[in-house]
């Protein structure tokens, strides 16, 4: 048996649960109820948000939960009995978040 | 059924167990038994008192009665169980359902066949690799309490295997090195007496390996001597993880694997 | 349930037929634990969802109107309020999970899980409150 390379995958994986457990919760906070309820402006939230430190971060909470969520959803397909078509599964997910990375960085960095 | 205890002869309480007789050539069936209730009694001796005086046909494995010897699991009302430590009292009057061990397969009636766990454990050689071979005459391998502590948990593992009957992972790939296994794996990893963690990362780390895992937790709910196998896996997840970037920051590194001791 | 097989072995006679009982696709409803696990699991959808969110947000940063609309959609709100209990269900058995992959030694004693956990969600209040304060900071008041 050879080692396996998904500690590339796992560390991405746990970077993405992390960055969401500590931001998610309060972000949709944020942008489904303040904005919506007229506590914050959605001009000022979009300020605050091109700042380049917010941009750094919103790349990160874009392109990490994604790879988290690919990550995962490849197992839960596994623990509903399917098996099958693991690499063309496994590329869909990844790219997806491989994909959502370079636009995010593009939108947000260029 | 003669019993001379008149108190308990007016309880019963029935018992709905899995038949498989592979040379009869029939399917699989539920048989149900009455036994007498006795709240001192454990499945097991409900078991043995079908055997001994109802049905001698069933067929089971059992030895020491104590929780010790780890051979007495089977799903007790769909949990692993080992029925040496689970009392007809904690059911008491409802049926209780006796399966084999989840998700291996069946030679006969409550037996399971065990082999590739046994394999298993073989690949993964849960045994100490010495990290230096010196002659008896120079003494024992010392170790100190602080290095004793950081692998004990995993040492009381009786490979009952009701963890594996918990994994669903287990359950969904056979193949699955599994939460005993692997905690065995990380007994010796974590022994600083111990040089073998590269040897069997090889096997540890690979897909089949601590990767299938995704953490259920359910290993580590049912042990019954509290081994914590989940916690074996995701610790062993995080040593896999380092050893991989070293192995990219310092080509030739990797073979430097080891646990974190 | 019903399919027997034979598996000769290397060591040892070749056992009878064996009966391999095949895992049922509901199993994750057998068992309130396995169903948390899952629940857990599912949460990804929703983390994915949100990110996806914060995407097209992110795509109209200097398109003011655009940017505004996203956020007043009734859809989008919508949906976030479905998510955001998903998005709280993972924080929580995140943080829940930390003490096992963060395990520290003090000579002969593990750190207890609950220091580890709950600096973890200390961690998570703070950096809450100061997200919402972040984002309230902007624009006008400056």
């Amino acid at each position: 048996m050879a080692r396996s390379n998904e500690p590339a995958f796992w560390s991405l994986f746990s970077a993405g649960g992390m960055v969401a457990a500590f931001l998610f919760p309060a972000a949709i906070f944020i942008t489904a109820y303040m904005v919506p309820a007229g506590k914050i402006e959605a001009d000022n939230l979009r300020m605050v948000m091109s700042h380049p430190i917010s941009r750094l971060l919103l790349v990160a909470m874009i392109s990490l939960p994604l790879f988290h969520w690919a990550h995962r959803f490849r197992f839960v397909l596994v623990d509903l009995g399917i098996k099958g078509f693991k690499l063309p599964i496994a590329i869909l997910f990844y790219g997806t978040a491989v994909g959502s990375t370079i636009c995010a960085a593009y939108l947000l960095l260029v | 059924m003669a019993t001379t205890d008149t108190q308990s002869s007016t309880k019963t309480m029935k018992l709905e167990v899995f038949r498989f007789l592979p040379d009869e050539g029939e399917p699989p069936s539920f048989q149900v038994y009455e036994v007498p209730y006795r709240d001192d009694w454990v499945v097991l001796d409900a078991l043995n008192y079908i055997k001994d005086e109802i049905d001698g046909t069933l067929s089971y494995r059992w030895s020491c009665r104590m929780g010790v010897c780890g051979s007495c699991g089977m799903m007790v009302n769909g949990e692993p169980k080992l029925t040496c430590s689970a009392f007809l009292r904690d059911y008491y009057p409802q049926q209780i359902k006796v399966e084999p061990l989840s998700y291996f397969p069946v030679i006969r009636d409550l037996i399971i066949n065990m082999d590739h766990f046994i394999d298993k454990m073989g690949e993964v050689k849960t045994w100490l690799i010495p990290a230096e071979d010196k002659p008896i005459e120079d003494g024992e391998y010392l170790q100190t309490p602080a290095q004793l502590a950081k692998y004990k948990q995993f040492t009381m593992c009786i490979n009952c295997m009701l963890c594996y009957s918990a994994c669903p992972v287990f359950g969904q790939n056979p193949d699955f090195i599994g939460p005993a296994a692997i905690a065995l794996g990380q007994r010796y990893n974590l022994d600083s007496r111990d040089g073998g963690a590269d040897e069997r990362a090889d096997v540890l780390f690979s897909d089949e390996g601590i990767w299938e895992c995704t953490f259920v937790g359910e290993c580590s709910e049912v042990c019954p001597k509290n081994v914590d196998p989940a916690g074996a896996i995701q610790m062993a997840k995080v040593t896999a993880t380092n050893d991989w970037f070293k192995s990219f920051l310092m080509p030739g590194g990797r073979k430097k694997s080891g646990g974190n001791k | 349930m019903d399919n027997d097989s034979s598996t000769p072995t290397a060591a040892g006679p070749v056992p009878a037929k064996q009966h391999i009982r095949k895992m049922p696709v509901n199993w994750w409803l057998k068992k309130p634990a396995y169903l948390r696990y899952m629940v857990r699991e599912i949460t990804c959808l929703f983390v994915g969802g949100y990110a996806m969110f914060l995407l097209m947000l992110a795509a109209r940063l200097d398109k003011p109107e655009a940017f505004e609309t996203l956020l007043a959609s009734p859809l989008a709100i919508g949906l976030q309020w479905v998510a955001l209990p998903f998005a709280i269900y993972h924080s929580v058995t995140w943080f829940n999970l930390t003490p096992k992959v963060l395990v520290i030694w003090r000579g002969e004693d593990k750190l207890p899980g609950f220091l580890i956990a709950g600096a973890h969600y200390a961690g998570w209040l703070a950096v809450s409150a100061g997200l919402v304060y972040f984002a309230m900071s902007g624009g006008t008041d400056g």
